[in-house]
């Protein structure tokens, strides 16, 4: 049950892009069509999936406090790391996903195209690993975490480019063309989905 | 001061501003507006990330090869995050832990990425330096405007200084407290770019479609994105 309300508060609650302004850039660079917005929340759900449990695993064995004990080095913190494997850790696992598609399963590799790549500087993914530490999951509930908030990314990318395709139509203040009218739209989302902050399971 | 060096540092301000033309680097900056002090702090931290990435890049820009840089480079941004994080930690703690993960998030925001391939691979040490500053700059401009208004209105305070007096306290002032909430952010950073654009129209992004009739006026293209 648990973990069902962590799925549920990650995917509407505290939605990455919309309640913590995560993978930003991307995500109004890249959400003027459904088919692109589609393709690149599928592959930032995959990325996110996967890289929130390996980190997990790596601050766990490796970075913690006293998580060296194995290693026989129980007073060594080396917390401070974090930040830069983390980093690798998603750097190098974008590079095996995108080789190991490539290889395998080819339709949606091209079908990712460009998006993959460019993953590995999407905010969201670096932001939910560092969350998940700062939280201090564990290897189950960041499993969720990660699936759930990836979700909750593309669910808010594909809704935005479904308003976006439509406001292409209409009559906007010159200056507020562009991007003045994504934020604004992409506010009055937030603004929506606030109303699922009184849920609780 | 030389042109290019004025120009390296005051272009980035209002003109080529990162966050309104370029669309860079928003991800980690709205959160941490709700409060102008911990704004600002974010703000010097991106500055120096930004200036330092940039004057070391440009240092060893003709030594790296061109297949490995993006590698070096987040390199040497994670390492710079890494210091100010420390220090953040060691002098003001209180504020490392409202700025929280977003202070690891400049590794990946893409200000400091893409001034470091776009300006400091191209460029001297001492310019580039400056773009850093610059860059750094027109960020903390549009963080120090929506900072503002989301704590003068949302809490009534500036900088932690009671400005409008609550009706909690006997004042007049209802806080608005939706100010505190992320929709407010997007919404007053819509209409800071409508702003910026109606102050220079060079700015205005050319519609997909023309309506019949609306506009005769030419409109200039100048579209963002990256």
């Amino acid at each position: 049950m648990d973990l069902v309300s962590l799925a549920v508060k990650s995917i509407f609650i505290e939605n990455l892009a919309l309640s913590f302004f995560l993978g930003m850039c991307t995500f109004l660079a890249v959400s003027k069509k459904i088919q692109t917005a589609l393709g690149l929340g599928f592959a930032v759900f995959v990325v996110l999936a996967i890289t929130v449990p390996v980190n997990n695993l790596i601050y766990q064995n490796f970075l913690q406090e006293g998580a060296l004990a194995w290693a026989g080095l129980p007073e060594v913190d080396l917390s401070f790391l974090g930040l830069i494997s983390y980093i690798g850790v998603i750097a190098a696992l974008v590079q095996i996903l995108e080789m190991f598609l490539d290889r395998f399963v080819p339709a949606l590799y091209n079908a990712l195209g460009i998006f993959l790549p460019l993953i590995t500087v999407n905010c969201a993914i670096l932001g939910a690993s560092l969350f998940m530490v700062e939280r201090d999951y564990t290897f189950t509930e960041s499993v969720v975490y990660g699936a759930s908030s990836g979700f909750g990314w593309a669910l808010a990318i594909v809704a935005l480019a479904g308003i976006r395709e439509k406001l292409k139509y209409s009559d906007v203040p010159d200056g507020l063309q562009g991007l003045g009218i994504t934020f604004i739209t992409v506010g009055l989302m937030a603004l929506g989905f606030l109303a699922f902050s009184g849920i609780q399971l | 001061m030389a042109s290019e060096a004025k120009k390296a540092l005051f272009e980035p301000l209002v003109s080529n501003n990162p966050i309104a033309l370029q669309i860079l680097g928003i991800c980690s900056a709205l959160a941490v507006t709700s409060q102008l002090s911990v704004a600002l702090i974010m703000c010097l931290a991106l500055t120096a990330v930004c200036a330092f990435s940039n004057l070391s890049i440009s240092l060893i820009r003709n030594h790296v090869p061109s297949s490995i840089r993006i590698i070096v480079q987040m390199t040497i941004i994670a390492s710079l995050v890494i210091v100010v994080d420390q220090v953040l930690k060691a002098y003001a703690f209180d504020v490392s832990k409202k700025l929280a993960v977003f202070v690891g998030l400049i590794i990946t925001n893409c200000i400091v990425m893409g001034r470091a391939e776009a300006y400091a691979m191209k460029n001297g040490p001492w310019n580039s330096f400056l773009d850093g500053i610059g860059n750094g700059l027109g960020y903390s401009l549009i963080l120090i405007i929506v900072a503002t208004v989301r704590e003068l209105f949302g809490s009534g305070t500036l900088l932690g200084y009671q400005i409008l007096a609550p009706v909690s306290e006997g004042g007049w002032y209802t806080p608005n407290g939706l100010m505190l909430l992320a929709p407010s952010a997007f919404i007053i950073i819509g209409l800071t770019i409508w702003a910026i654009r109606a102050f220079d129209p060079k700015q205005v992004e050319k519609p997909d479609y023309e309506m019949q009739n609306a506009h005769n006026a030419p409109a200039h293209g100048a579209s963002g994105g990256h």
